[in-house]
């Protein structure tokens, strides 16, 4: 059993002991515990069930790379699945259940696949869940998704809150070890600002435990001094709890900083998004250590060696009694030491080696009495939910039993991998070191920046040089080198790395398999990949069925895609690829590292956008007024804009149909401050304009508005607005609501790229102005109630406009009308525009005032037959089949369009072309309904002639309207067409005239 | 007249680590030409009683000021009720020069971001290098600020304008006091 160990545990503060519960049981542990070290001393091996086949799993490493202790955590607006036991802090409170397991961790129904796992191999869904293929969406695809993912999905909202950062840097040093403290402090001295971030909450990485000399005293003291060292330094900040997640093009990094997990109790954000700009990148992360594989190497009990002697030396814990030892090296030996010098039984040191002389570490680990089997290895674990014995054999046979040992640990390492993962994140390759049989950085070949000059270096272990006598070293030259391509080198009496020394190492020798000759039962129980159910003998029968590529393999077998991204399994699965090919493992290569290095929370990417920061909505001068007034919102763009000011005791369809009826009877008014108002002024703002619009702008009279439209290069309608002449030199565009910044965006960019001679400058004004619709036979009598200026028909008359005073306002009022009404549209400046809408809202009292919202807009548009872009245009229409030939300039050499709009395409007479469209049963069409044709398509469907636009019940006409384009349209007025709805029903709709209300255009014309 | 109201009244959030409060109503007029013309240089120059910003810069003098937008924008700052005065003023000067100028103090909402923690508070929402080195007084960023455009400058040490849209003026106060909320200090910036 895993037990609390009486002495021990650097990270510790035994003082002050913290409870926690785990599948509802309560559990003790200290302050400095990780999640994995506590169920370890509380005896909680079995922690997880594997993804497929349902195993038990048990603690296998002792950070970023184990992929077995995945819990659901916390409760509520708390609660997140996949959380990794050996990187979550305890702290007093924690609750933590065990996933993937059904009815309960001890006894789960789907271990049954267990037995069933001969049946399913490799690619066992790609060749079931096929056929019969009906079978997929109503049996399979449930079954799957039931069994699918390992967590449980959070039901509540998230409680916390999380933030970004922006920081800037000339040299981030990503990884808190030797390596990243020397290299930091090396070019920190160069005077360069320097960040060095750690992922955990503690300096020095794993050189504590290994142990080992630097300048004469233990490595505890150069990672004491150094980190005092940084902290004094003004241009060094240090982060724990921060991990480098991501390396991205022109030197950005992502950092997740974990800021509460440790105290969720803590005031403010809970994980912080820092989105860092680096000139230069040091990759100091280290190595992990590879499991072997053998048979039933992944029973609970079976763990890295690395992982004994962390949670022997951290964390005071014992993982089990006995423990034996399978190793390919030297450094496997200093968990046995470790281990004994405990107090603890290792009755096997199982080294798959053969060697001539004894190493300093075996001579070390013999004379504390430790049996050394050299040439051997594990031929098969015993037990099920808990290791119970190991059978020996020789690692050059085929596993035949030597012996048997009874144990309940198995520390194994296979060697030590570089974490690669940030080197290669933006390119950086890989080169094979068979000495360490590993991939490392290829300093020839680093991620390079826009300059084509290297931005990152890797440092230490993570480069490839793992003992410590060679990390400083290494470290300390890219420290340096980092902070020389930021420009500041270091100089001539820059101090050099300090000597280091360790225990001299025997070479390792490559094990990928063990014993090397394993026949195919003990294959099928030699485990690569612990999270996604992966055996050697599943990468062999990928091989075998042709999946030669590394990448191929990988999605076929699914190596390396759980949420630990294979930091255990990727070599020594790529490793029997090779094999399997009869090719070397540099031939092979490896699959694409990908950000992030460990998977990050969805609240730190979101950051703070959420709640009322989710969006940013747009307000105009009067949406507080709109908001207590009913406004039901419509979103156009980030604007918010009434749909209709719901009364109460109304429905939404009553209120749009009670203020549509009464702007044509009595008075209405819109807030239309959303609608975009450009100024373009210069001397040839006239020519300019000539060419942004169809029609001709430059010939309109100083005082008048006209109506104009927008095309793009291939002649498509892409906005419309009323264009307003101020003065010679100047004109104000209006736009559509959501045209305003791209209208604004499209007259910079001609006038940028195409016609930079011309002197024309733009002003984007929109919001400068609350706009206010005055719309309906009263509006005259209400602005003549208001008083100030001049508002009758022979003064101002039909698209005249006039600046002058309202009720005491400066306003500027436009006489135009996209209504069919008589209409005033009154802008204002937006400051005042409340209290101008308060101010008509008054005067039309006794008018039969109501303000109208979009809807209400829409109707009386559609009832004139008034296109609305975005209804009668979808950016394949162009203005000639909406009918609206006369306001394309015929008298112009050029607009933008013009040349599209002679297209053969463009020009075509089978285009459809907009007409009036009448049920005959009074009923309203439904939108974006297709006219039906005789006789079917290639594809089968029928063929069409037409659809609908626009679609309204219309109050004043009491009977559905609507527009719609359709095949010869204007030539065959009074045709019954017929609509099929998606309810089943055959709608039947004359066509007509689209302007339904009105036709002689006397209402506006008093 | 009393009804004249900036987009949120002044409204202000003290609680956090930075304080921030809108600044209500502020003169501000675009001023599109050839930035080194001695017409639009003393346009805004004698408005202003201030000199011509640097590229990336602004000058400013309480109510007064100008900004660089870009290559050939200026935001010419005044008290809002100078505006129309200004605006008159400016004509003047640019009478037989090509040049634009239009009022836009309505379009904008200005906040001021203030306190020990201002910069670290707003580097959480701007793509920006506000470290004391790298930005300094006189400096002026049109820039990002999370998810709409804004533009700001020191105008005190610890203490930020910022420029948005009058429309974005919820939003952005609301985003300010995330971004300082209590306990979610940074300790980035040093000295």
């Amino acid at each position: 059993m895993s037990t609390r160990l009486a002495t021990g545990g650097r990270l510790l503060n035994k003082s002050r002991a913290l409870t926690f519960t785990f599948n509802g049981k309560t559990m003790k542990g200290y302050e400095g515990d990780t999640l994995a070290s506590a169920l370890l001393a509380n005896d909680q091996m079995l922690v997880g069930r594997s993804f497929k086949y349902h195993r038990p799993r048990g603690i296998v490493a002792s950070g970023a790379e184990e992929p077995n202790g995945l819990v659901n955590l916390g409760q509520g607006g708390r609660f997140e699945p996949n959380q990794r036991v050996t990187t979550t802090e305890l702290f007093d409170g924690l609750t933590a259940k065990s996933q993937n397991h059904w009815p309960s961790l001890e006894f789960d129904v789907g271990a049954v696949n267990t037995q069933l796992s001969r049946f399913m191999p490799a690619g066992f869904y790609y060749k079931t869940f096929m056929y019969p293929r009906p079978l997929w969406k109503h049996v399979y695809e449930p079954f799957i998704r039931k069994a699918a993912g390992l967590g449980a999905a959070p039901k509540d909202r998230d409680d916390d809150t999380y933030e970004h950062f922006y920081a800037f840097c000339d040299v981030l040093v990503i990884g808190g070890g030797v390596a990243g403290l020397q290299a930091a402090k090396a070019a920190a001295d160069t005077g360069a600002h320097v960040m060095l971030i750690e992922q955990t909450a503690h300096w020095g990485g794993r050189a504590s435990v290994d142990g080992g000399e630097v300048a004469g005293k233990p490595v505890d003291n150069f990672v004491d001094e150094t980190v005092a060292a940084l902290e004094a330094m003004e241009n060094v900040t240090l982060r724990r709890r921060m991990m480098g997640a991501g390396v991205y093009d022109h030197g950005y990094v992502l950092g997740y900083e974990r800021l509460t997990d440790h105290a969720p109790e803590a005031a403010g954000p809970r994980h912080r998004l820092w989105r860092i700009r680096a000139a230069q990148i040091v990759t100091a992360t280290g190595a992990i250590e590879r499991p072997l594989s053998f048979a039933g190497n992944d029973i609970p009990g079976v763990m890295l060696a690395s992982a004994v002697r962390d949670y022997v030396t951290d964390f005071g814990v014992s993982p089990g009694d006995r423990t034996v030892v399978v190793t390919n090296n030297d450094n496997a030996y200093l968990t046995a030491i470790a281990l004994k010098n405990a107090g603890l039984d290792v009755p096997a040191i199982l080294d798959a080696r053969v060697l001539p002389t004894d190493s300093a570490l075996m001579a070390q680990a013999k004379s504390l009495g430790i049996r050394v089997l050299m040439g051997c290895g594990v031929s098969k674990v015993q037990g099920g939910k808990r290791v119970t014995g190991v059978s020996i054999c020789s690692q050059a046979g085929e596993g035949a039993v030597l012996e048997e040992i009874s144990c309940d640990v198995i520390a194994m390492s296979g060697g030590w991998s570089p974490v690669v993962h940030l080197w290669s994140h933006c390119g950086g390759k890989l080169v094979w070191d068979a000495d360490q049989a590993a991939f490392k950085p290829d300093v020839d070949k680093a991620p390079t920046g826009a300059d084509g000059k290297p931005f990152v270096t890797a440092a230490g272990a993570a480069s490839g040089a793992l003992l410590l006598g060679d990390v400083l070293a290494d470290a300390d030259g890219a420290g340096k080198a980092a902070a020389t391509a930021t420009g500041h080198a270091p100089g001539q009496s820059a101090a050099q790395a300090p000597v280091a020394s360790h225990a001299p190492e025997a070479p390792m020798a490559p094990v990928w398999l063990m014993p090397q000759g394993a026949g195919i039962k003990l294959r099928s129980k030699a485990w690569l990949d612990y999270q996604n159910d992966v055996k050697v003998s599943d990468v062999q029968l990928a091989a075998q069925e042709g999946f030669q590529s590394v990448e191929h393999a990988k999605r076929y077998t699914t190596l390396g895609m759980a949420t630990d991204q294979g930091k255990l399994s990727n070599i020594n699965g790529l490793a029997i690829l090779s094999d399997s090919l009869n090719q070397p493992i540099p031939q092979t290569g490896t699959t694409t590292f990908r950000p992030p290095y460990t998977p990050i929370s969805m609240g730190a990417i979101g950051g703070e956008a959420r709640g009322d920061v989710f969006q940013p909505v747009r307000r105009t001068p009067i949406h507080d007024w709109n908001a207590e007034n009913g406004a039901e919102w419509e979103p156009v763009g980030q604007w918010r804009r009434p749909y209709a000011y719901v009364r109460s005791g109304e429905s939404t369809h009553d209120a749009v149909m009670r203020e549509t009826k009464n702007a044509r009877d009595n008075l209405g008014l819109l807030d239309a401050s959303t609608l975009g108002k450009i100024i373009v002024r210069g001397p040839d703002a006239g020519k300019f304009l000539d060419m942004m619009y169809t029609n001709m702008m430059s010939t309109l009279k100083v005082g008048k508005c006209r109506y104009g439209l927008m095309c793009d290069e291939n002649g498509f309608l892409i906005d419309d607005g009323v264009v307003a002449r101020i003065d010679d030199d100047t004109w104000l565009c209006h736009t559509t609501t959501g045209g305003a910044e791209r209208i604004h965006g499209h007259m910079e960019e001609w006038l940028q790229t195409e016609w930079w001679t011309w002197q024309v400058y733009v002003a984007n004004v929109t919001e400068q102005y609350a706009q206010i619709a005055v719309v309906g036979p009263n509006a005259r009598k209400a602005l003549e109630h208001l008083g100030g200026m001049d508002v009758s028909a022979d003064t101002m008359g039909f698209m005249d406009w006039a600046d002058g005073t309202l009720g005491g306002f400066d306003v500027r009022v436009f006489r135009i009308s996209f209504s069919g009404e008589l209409s005033y549209e009154i802008a204002v400046k937006a400051s005042q525009g409340q209290a101008l809408w308060d101010a008509l809202m008054a005067v039309g009292a006794d008018l039969g005032v109501m303000p109208y919202g979009t809807e209400c807009l829409h109707i009386l548009r559609a009832e004139k037959g008034f296109i609305m872009i975005g209804d009668e245009s979808d950016g394949t229409v162009i203005p000639q089949d909406l009918g609206l030939h006369w306001a394309i300039s015929k008298k112009k050499e050029d607009f933008i369009g013009k040349r599209g709009q002679e297209r053969s395409h463009m020009v075509d007479p089978t285009r459809w072309q907009l007409v009036g469209l009448e049920t005959v049963d009074k009923s309203t069409l439904p939108d974006g309904a297709y006219a039906v044709a005789d006789g079917t398509n290639a594809n089968g469907q029928r063929e069409t002639q037409g659809r609908v636009t626009s679609t309204y019940h219309s109050p004043n006409l009491d009977r559905g309207i609507a527009m719609g384009l359709v095949l010869n349209g204007p030539d065959r007025m009074g045709e019954v067409l017929s609509f099929p709805g998606t309810d089943g029903k055959e709608y039947k709709a004359k066509i007509v005239s689209p302007v339904f209300y009105d036709p002689e255009g006397e209402k506006p014309n008093v | 007249m009393s009804n004249i109201v900036s987009a949120l009244n002044n409204k202000a959030y003290a609680d956090g680590i930075a304080e921030v409060r809108e600044i209500g109503l502020q003169g501000m007029i675009t001023l599109r030409g050839d930035l080194a013309s001695s017409a639009v240089k003393s346009a805004a120059t004698s408005v202003t009683g201030v000199k011509m910003p640097a590229p990336g810069h602004a000058n400013s003098d309480g109510q007064h000021g100008i900004c660089w937008m870009s290559p050939d924008e200026l935001l010419v700052l005044c008290p809002y009720d100078a505006v129309a005065d200004t605006l008159e003023k400016m004509g003047k000067s640019l009478a037989k020069a090509h040049a634009l100028y239009v009022d836009v103090s309505d379009a904008r909402a200005v906040f001021e971001l203030s306190g020990p923690h201002a910069r670290e508070v707003l580097a959480k929402l701007v793509p920006v290098d506000l470290s004391p080195a790298a930005f300094t007084s006189g400096m002026f960023r049109r820039s990002r600020m999370a998810q709409i455009p804004a533009a700001f400058w020191l105008h005190a040490p610890d203490s930020f304008r910022i420029v948005t849209f009058r429309s974005n003026a919820q939003y952005a106060f609301d985003l300010l006091k995330v971004a300082a909320q209590p306990g979610s200090e940074v300790g980035y910036f040093k000295g």
